[in-house]
């Protein structure tokens, strides 16, 4: 599957759930060629932008589109890798800013030593 | 070249990273640069507590200029301290 086939997929699917793709491509066309890499790596699509440890029950909160976007695009208008934007950010309504990390530090250490003891 | 000693720990599929790469390419600088997605075993477990010193949320790009921290792609924050 190319990025575009997986764009064209998905973006039907998210944007009946209110989740735009960023119309900046520089940003969608190479996150989604990442979710590629992804998933041909771990088997499914961690998200890009975080370090996943490989193992699937321990990285599931960061599988795309992950637990983290609802609230991150309620807040900054995108989600943390600006994949997913609402209408309002593509619109130009939201400040486009560095979106923080939700995910708590300790579930990423809690995968990462789940991977090293596999 | 501007000499700003820079460490920068990234992931090789995310995007803001990729992005803050440029920007220092862009601005001629050097930095010594690890993605740590691609990383094994002991040394993928020291980079990350050395990261950790830095930013507890180890997310990325963790980028060290001197001894200061930026985290994320952020333009003006790297502008900052990097004094352009």
């Amino acid at each position: 599957m190319t990025a575009k086939e997986l764009r064209d997929k998905l973006a039907p699917l998210q944007e009946k759930q209110g989740y735009l793709f960023n119309a900046d491509e520089t940003y969608t066309m190479p996150l989604l060629e990442s979710l590629l890499v992804n998933k041909e790596r771990y088997g499914y699509m961690a998200c890009p932008c975080r370090l996943a440890s490989g193992v699937y029950e321990k990285d599931k909160d960061v599988i795309c589109p992950c637990v983290y976007r609802a609230p991150d695009v309620e807040e900054y208008g995108a989600c943390f890798c600006a994949l997913y934007v609402s209408k309002e950010y593509q619109d130009g309504g939201i400040e486009r800013k560095t979106v923080p990390e939700r995910r708590p530090p300790e579930k990423l250490l809690e995968a990462l030593e789940a991977s090293m003891g596999s | 070249m501007p000499s700003t000693k820079i460490k920068f720990w990234g992931l090789s599929t995310c995007i803001h990273c990729e992005k803050a790469k440029r920007f220092l390419d862009d601005h001629g600088y050097a930095y010594d640069l690890t993605y740590v997605d691609r990383l094994t075993g002991d040394e993928r477990t020291q980079t990350i507590a050395e990261i950790k010193k830095h930013n507890a949320s180890l997310s990325f790009p963790t980028i060290l200029v001197g001894d200061k921290v930026v985290v994320g792609f952020n333009e003006s924050e790297l502008k900052t301290v990097l004094g352009i």
